[in-house]
């Protein structure tokens, strides 16, 4: 016999509950499903990826229409439960009433709206449904919009994240002396707040709102306790959920703060069920899924007249923000008896702390490096005795003689949504929908999903998607890996470390499974590149992981002396700063004196311990390191241009000085020498260079990739343009290019062969992108162009022998 | 046990780093891992003569600067297919001080 089973509420909970439904009893109900959304069940955690932009919402619906028709069930979305009547076992909805066997009330939870005075004006809303969701989406699309977020909480910060995403300018006012206190202690709070704000979002902790003020009904800003005004358009309050419990309660049923419900999932009246949000199961309510879903699993039992009994175990939480790692499970309240064990690295704004009750781990926080939150979170669950690898637990199951780790396991950890076309915007799951349609091949999920179309440094990452989703069918290119301390390749770790947001040597090797402990001389220095080209702001660079030359800002040579190379700009010297060379050079005895081929000079033969004083000697004549020994921007060669020279078209020296200052201090994979030719009898050499410049009549004649070394190679020509200004822009954008996406120790004219000289074009020749990448060149350039030698030459005494054991011999 | 001097502080030398001690033996790097134990040896590659104090210092091994040769810090021998191997001498921290092997100083008393 079927029976009638309504449902009120078509959300996570009930969702789940009802998948679990048909499989246990199949055809045992007649089912009907209300919600007062408009349509059916979908993935609520997932409006934040919609929010962003990661998503869509077609891609988070759960269930389907046609999912409802194969299952007998009759929907009435849009239309909302009004009344129970426990007695005559009825419920009624705006569109009629509908007799019920067993009913189940699965709600969820309103969120809380502080009654601040203004809170019924436009544009105030709640961060709950996919109404909410759109109205932050329709704002990013108004150029200049402005939002608040009341509540630094999860919800709070996920929609400011979102809406920031989008364009807008976002203030999240919080009451609470730092974000999500609930979930992190201060500390890890502070690491989450300098990350939130990095990326352009303002946080206001410690601020109370006291009114809401609008014009013509509509929300113009939010005023605070002391008067300030911030103004916005839109106004989110995310300060909490209730559960929604005003229909249970007018029916008679059992309330408290939440519909009360016994292990079965069963409320104070026969035959009516509740699971979600909406229930409060022995005094506890519940805000994240994870419980639910057992619930669903409970009620479906209990339904299906099994026994069953719902416990509620420990969640961990994890913030949806991309690039802000944190992790929270457990308690970490202090208490007495408690003991925390703390692990911080400031410098790379990693943050753990485990608290210990006796023998077992109760609480986790782990921010910045969150890789070991499952390992952690499952000692909690399982209450596990930790004493015997208390002194290594904070360091994670790879201290603790585990398994090795499997190579593919950082690319299987990632979340669906997580970017792995840079270019295209493709991420993992449309990348698996694509090979779970039959794109088998990596030319195939080209053609469908464009991943790894544009720029192809993806590729080693859909290959790896694909072997993980296809298993041994996938037979992948050989794209040798780095080094042998990893299975990716370097494109691989270079996108990894920008879709996972990994800021430090050691969050990429814990996040991406090296098998060594401390990298080796090969991985270790193309880490460092890659994180301070992609990170300027939060990482910082590691002297301990350059090659000597450059730990040492000087080349060494064979016999273990160095050269110093003062830096001229474009070639052009004075009379002072020769006789302060001169000077150096005989102070130090310097062997011998040379001029390069890039139009310097270079002194030879430098003992390790007078560095310090030949640096200071040049930097007082006011000159700077010529980073002769960078894998960065070495020389601008120069012509005299028009100037002196009787063919000069345009002031090529001018140009190349300029050039030089404006490229000079930053980082590249491999070093980049420039020339700038005043015409096209190209004195300075310019078609051989990396980038090379030849001034005509019309303009500036920008060419890239040329070779003069193992390799010699003519440059192509990227762009011509009009003006010196111009010229400049596209030199600095296309460095940046190179920057971002080549391949640590390849030269300009390697990367260029690899990725193509169209598609270079194509990113500098739109002025928009060009802009961008400019501005993130400049923006790289405020921290890293400074000369090093004033800084070394601070500490003389780092430069000598730390001891000389043959002097306390002799005493 | 072998008598041991005192060196310098161990915040003298970088993390993941080395500095130099010239002894009547010749030069001796003096080594700091990631994980603040120390390790001294020769400082001189036994292919080319590299100076192994300006390698880089990766888990407890060294990588020479000149070509690469990696050597285990513990016990001076080149890994992988590279063979032969550098004197090491006993070193160890305490209180946040280097001592290092005396027998160093001895070498050239004892001449
Ligand atoms: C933006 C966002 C991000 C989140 N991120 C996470 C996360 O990362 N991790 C996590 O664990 N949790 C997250 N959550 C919380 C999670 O979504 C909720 O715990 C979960 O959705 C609750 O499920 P539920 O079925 O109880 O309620 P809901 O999913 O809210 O479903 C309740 C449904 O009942 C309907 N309804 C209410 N009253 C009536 C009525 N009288 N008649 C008819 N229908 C009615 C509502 O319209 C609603 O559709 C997030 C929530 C939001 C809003
Ligand atoms: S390149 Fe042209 S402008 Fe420059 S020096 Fe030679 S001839 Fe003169």
């Amino acid at each position: 016999m079927t029976e009638r089973l309504v449902v009120v509420g078509a959300g996570m909970a009930s969702g789940r509950m009802l998948e679990h439904v048909f499989e246990a009893s199949p055809g045992a109900f007649e089912v009907t499903l209300f919600n007062a959304e408009p349509r059916g069940n979908y993935n609520r955690l997932m409006l934040s990826p919609v929010l962003s932009g990661e998503k869509t919402y077609a891609q988070i619906v759960t269930h389907d229409e046609a999912w409802y028709r194969a299952q007998g069930v009759t929907c009435r979305f849009g239309e909302r439960v009004l009344s129970i009547d426990t007695d005559a076992k009825t419920v009624t909805g705006e569109r009629g009433s509908l007799p019920y066997d067993k009913l189940v009330i699965a709600t969820g939870s309103d969120p809380f709206m502080i009654p601040l005075p203004g809170r019924d004006l436009q544009g105030v809303i709640a961060y709950r449904d996919l109404e909410d969701t759109e109205r932050m989406i329709a704002l990013g699309a108004r150029p200049g919009a402005r939002a608040v977020v009341i509540g630094g909480g999860l919800l709070g910060l996920e929609a400011a994240a979102g809406m920031q995403a989008r364009g807008v300018e976002v203030t999240v006012v919080h009451l609470m002396g730092h974000l999500m206190e609930r979930q992190l202690d201060p500390s890890a709070g502070y690491l989450l707040q300098k990350a939130l704000e990095a990326r352009g979002i303002r946080v206001l902790c410690k601020a109370v709102s006291q009114e809401i003020v609008g014009e013509d009904g509509h929300v113009t800003a939010l005023r605070l306790e002391d008067g300030t005004d911030l103004l916005c358009d839109l106004l989110v309050m995310a300060v909490g959920i209730r559960p929604a419990t005003a229909l249970a309660r007018a029916a008679g049923l059992a309330v408290n703060r939440g519909v009360v419900v016994d292990d079965r999932m069963a409320t104070s009246a026969a035959d009516v069920f509740a699971l979600g949000e909406c229930v409060e199961h022995e005094g506890a309510l519940f805000g994240l899924v994870a419980p639910l879903y057992d619930q669903a699993k409970v009620l479906a039992d209990t339904l299906a007249g099994r026994p069953a009994a719902f416990v509620n175990r420990e969640v961990a939480t994890k913030l949806k923000v991309t690039g802000c790692d944190l992790f929270s499970a457990g308690d970490f309240a202090e208490a007495p008896g408690r003991e925390d064990i703390v692990f911080r690295d400031p410098g790379r704004g990693i943050y753990k702390r485990l608290v210990l009750d006796g023998d077992r781990l109760v609480g986790a926080v782990l921010y910045g490096d969150t890789a070991d939150g499952a390992w952690f979170h499952g000692l909690i669950k399982d209450r596990t005795d930790v004493s015997a690898m208390r002194d290594t637990l904070i360091f994670g199951p790879a201290f603790q003689g585990g398994a090795p780790a499997d190579p593919l396991a950082a690319v299987a950890a990632l979340p669906p949504e997580a970017e792995i076309c840079g270019c295209n915007g493709v991420c993992k799951g449309r990348i698996v929908q694509a090979i779970e349609g039959g794109a088998t091949t990596v030319d195939l999920i080209r053609a469908t999903t464009k991943a790894s179309a544009s720029c192809g440094t993806c590729t080693g990452l859909v290959e790896q998607v694909m072997a993980l989703t296809l298993g041994d069918g996938f037979t992948a290119n050989a794209n040798p890996p780095m080094c042998r301390c990893t299975e990716h390749t370097h494109e691989d770790v270079r996108r990894l470390i920008k879709s996972m947001g990994l800021k430090s040597i050691p969050a990429v090797m814990q996040e991406l499974g090296w098998t060594t402990a401390g990298g080796c001389a090969s991985c270790r220095p193309a880490l460092n590149y890659y994180l301070l080209a992609d990170w300027p702001d939060d990482y910082r660079d590691d002297r301990q992981s350059r090659f000597v030359n450059e730990r040492n800002h000087a080349n060494i040579q064979k016999d273990g002396t160095y050269s110093v190379v003062p830096r001229m700009w474009g070639g052009v010297t004075t009379p002072a700063e020769l006789r302060a060379i001169a000077d150096a050079a005989d102070r130090y005895n310097v062997p011998m004196v040379k001029v390069t081929g890039g139009q310097r000079i270079d002194l030879l033969g430098v003992r390790k311990e007078d560095l310090p004083s030949i640096w200071s000697d040049l930097n007082a004549a006011g000159m700077v390191s010529g980073a002769a020994y960078a894998k960065g921007l070495r020389t601008v060669k120069t012509c005299v241009g028009s100037e002196f020279c009787r063919f000069g078209t345009q002031d090529s020296t001018g140009l190349g000085i300029r050039l030089e200052k404006l490229l000079w201090g930053s980082w590249t994979p491999a070093k980049v020498k420039l020339g700038v030719s005043g015409c096209p009898r190209n004195c300075a050499e310019a078609t051989c260079k990396d980038v090379g410049v030849v001034c005509v009549e019309s303009g500036y004649q920008i060419g890239v990739a040329g070779a003069a070394g193992m390799d010699v190679k003519e440059t192509e020509l990227l762009l011509t343009v009009p003006t010196e200004a111009e010229a400049m822009e596209v030199i600095a954008a296309f460095i940046q290019l190179y920057r971002e996406n080549a391949r640590y120790l390849h030269r300009i004219h390697k990367w260029v062969a690899k990725v193509g000289l169209d598609w270079c074009r194509d990113q500098v020749a739109d002025p928009a992108n060009r802009r961008a990448l400019y501005e993130r060149f400049l923006h790289s350039q405020t921290v890293y162009q400074a000369d090093p030698w004033a800084e070394l030459a601070r500490r003389p005494q780092d430069w000598a022998p730390i001891a000389d054991l043959t002097l306390r011999a002799a005493e | 046990m072998t008598a041991m001097i005192d060196i310098a502080a161990l915040d003298d030398i970088p993390r993941q780093g080395a500095r130099v001690v010239k002894t009547p033996l010749g030069c001796v790097a003096l080594f700091r891992t990631a994980t603040d134990e120390v390790f001294a040896m020769e400082d001189r590659c036994p292919h080319k003569a590299g100076p192994l104090s300006e390698g880089i210092v990766h888990g407890s091994q060294v990588t020479c600067p000149l070509h690469g040769w990696v050597f285990d810090l513990a016990t001076g021998r080149a890994q992988g297919a590279d063979s032969g191997a550098v004197r090491t001498f006993a070193a160890r921290t305490e209180g946040g001080r280097v001592f290092l092997d005396a027998t160093l100083l001895a070498a050239r008393s004892a001449a």
